[in-house]
């Protein structure tokens, strides 16, 4: 099933730190919740169509027509950090 | 004895769609805009907004796929693509997975080696990412700058299949995608400024093995010599390696125009796991053969058929038709002018000699200049009638360029009617045999190329406006009788 390994590699994605704790914790939960769906492959599904979207909508478009933006101001006012209108990041590479 | 190796090439090209609208929400497409003029709630990504499709960039994506004679999704969706990177607010990209508009289309290429198909495995759309401006370089900055005007810019990526075997035919593939984008009109089509942009994935295998060799994926390739360049460098490069027994690894690499070569990324890019999963916030599209139907004939005889067209029809040569089909607004022109015109070949001169070297000269496109079909059509008659001579429509071609006046009154304001009355040429010729006795005396021995030069001073004499044909038939029946 699913191991610390995993754990930690997904948090990686996410970004997220992890002590020893959590990182035990998290497996154990999360395994359980995979089990848990794990209930629906025990249905045959051979002949069902995969569902993207449940909900019965299709087709929800707008025209292309320009409407007002933000002001710059507005668009930046809960930027941490911003420089000569616009948002500064934290430096992107670790080496 | 060495291993000779085949390449195999395939492209993934970005084209962002001149929409007027962003893809999911109604901020401005437009170019050059102060840093972040362009957002919203929508497209900088703040929680609790949704996002609309607009439906101008469903149209063109199905054109697209239909151009590129793909088959058109009947159920299509969009999907997350999750990373993170300071141009993207929203930590994931709205993007197609396993369900894009557009699959398994093909087109048709030709280079000096002949004639190509070339498969176009998908078409999917997509949202384009902001910009960032690294403050220092890239590995000493302290932080970026981002303007998220692009974000949310309507994308369409087109990935061919690895059936390309030159560097020559990649350039000629993407060349071809680039002309079909500008006869749709979808696109401004434009390397330098983003609007077309091309990763490719470059491998070699020994001649004959089916199996595909270890690729790498080649990027930052900024105009059409870069694509070609970087990967006749990379080719190289792997061969090189290959031949020394060397192995290649899959890793991306990035063309370096300075340096002219391609640079390692390896250890600059994470991994990539995207967990694409299904966009919750849109609904899925479903592309009935109605809406299919009505984007066809939007679509206009395409770029490689015109060319055909104009060979086989209008009995253009090969190297005519390309010119004149490469750019759009100049095959609409040629066109224009031929339904007041019926000589193509003679027309096709005229464009692609004095108009193709004015617009060149005066960066403009065929519909810039003064110069409307009709009008040209009118000067093309004034020549075969003989009213002007083809060295004085220059002169008029160039006063209607840049005037924009019709052929006939610039003839009639600055007397330039072709002289055809031998009446009136009598004494200038007279004149010319009586001031060149060395020449006369050449001629009468014989020497027939010295009625060139005889013709050659009425001509001056008159600034170009004697009917040169006419003045070689008046000095032969005056000296050679
Ligand atoms: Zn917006």
């Amino acid at each position: 099933m699913i191991d610390k390994k995993d754990v930690e590699y997904a948090a990686g994605l996410a970004q997220l730190k992890l002590d020893e704790e959590e990182k035990e914790k998290y497996t154990e939960q999360i395994g359980e919740i995979l089990d848990y769906v794990d209930k629906l492959s025990e249905l045959d599904t051979d002949d069902v169509v995969p569902t993207a979207y449940t909900v019965p909508m299709k087709n929800v478009l707008r025209k292309d027509e320009v409407q007002e933006s933000l002001p710059r101001e507005k668009s930046l006012a809960n930027a941490p950090d911003e420089k000569d209108g616009q948002f500064r990041a934290p430096k992107i590479m670790s080496d | 004895m060495s291993t000779k190796y085949e390449t195999v090439i395939g492209l993934e090209v970005h084209v962002q769609l001149n929409t007027e609208s962003k893809i999911f929400c109604g901020c401005s497409t437009e170019f050059g805009k102060e840093p972040n003029e362009n957002t919203c709630p929508v497209c900088l990504g703040l929680p609790g907004t949704l996002p609309v499709l607009n439906k101008k960039v469903v149209d063109y994506a199905i054109m697209a796929g239909l151009a590129l004679n793909c088959e058109i999704a009947e159920y299509s969706k969009f999907d997350r693509k999750n990373y993170f990177y300071p141009d993207l607010p929203k930590a994931y990209q709205i993007s197609q997975f396993d369900l894009p508009v557009a699959e398994n289309g093909r087109i048709e290429i030709e280079t000096d080696e002949g004639i190509f198909n070339i498969g176009v495995t998908r078409v999917h759309l997509e949202e384009d990412a902001g910009k960032l401006i690294h403050e220092g370089s890239i590995d000493k900055s302290k932080g970026s700058l981002v303007d998220y005007n692009r974000t949310g810019v309507p994308l369409i990526e087109i990935v061919s299949e690895p059936d390309m075997r030159t560097p020559a035919q990649a350039k000629a593939y993407l060349t071809e995608l680039k002309m079909i984008m500008e006869y749709l009109d979808i696109s401004d089509c434009n390397m330098e400024e983003g609007s077309l942009r091309c990763d490719a994935n470059v491998s070699l295998r020994p001649v004959g093995q089916e199996e595909f060799g270890t690729k790498a994926e080649l990027k930052n390739m900024n105009s059409f010599s870069a694509v070609e360049k970087g990967l006749e460098y990379e080719v190289k490069r792997q061969r090189q390696l290959l031949e020394e027994g060397g192995e290649v690894v899959q890793e991306t690499r990035t063309w370096d125009e300075s340096l002219n070569k391609t640079i390692s990324m390896r250890g600059k890019e994470e991994a990539h796991d995207y967990r694409y999963f299904p966009e919750p916030d849109l609904v899925p599209l479903e592309i009935n053969e109605a809406w299919k139907e009505e984007m066809r004939k939007e679509i206009p005889e395409l770029p490689r058929e015109k060319y055909k067209r104009f060979v086989s029809e209008l009995g253009l040569p090969e190297y005519d038709a390309g010119v004149l089909t490469g750019d759009k607004d100049m095959a609409v022109f040629f066109e224009e002018v031929l339904k007041d015109y019926d000589d193509p070949k003679n027309l096709s001169n005229w464009m692609m000699g004095e108009f193709l070297r004015l617009l060149n000269e005066n960066n403009h496109s065929p519909f810039d200049s003064g110069v409307t079909p009709l009008n040209l059509a009118r000067m093309l008659k004034l020549i075969d009638e003989d009213v002007i001579s083809g060295k004085i429509a220059k002169e008029v071609f160039e006063k209607m360029y840049n005037s924009g006046s019709d052929p006939e009154t610039i003839v009639e304001e600055e007397g330039l009617k072709q002289i055809s009355d031998e009446d009136e040429l009598e004494n200038i010729v007279d004149g010319i045999i009586a001031e060149n006795s060395d020449a006369v005396e050449d001629v009468q021995n014989g020497k027939d190329r010295a009625i060139g030069f005889l013709v050659g001073q009425v001509m001056k004499e008159t600034r170009g406006k004697a009917n040169p044909g006419l003045v070689n038939q008046m000095l032969r029946d005056k000296l050679m009788d």
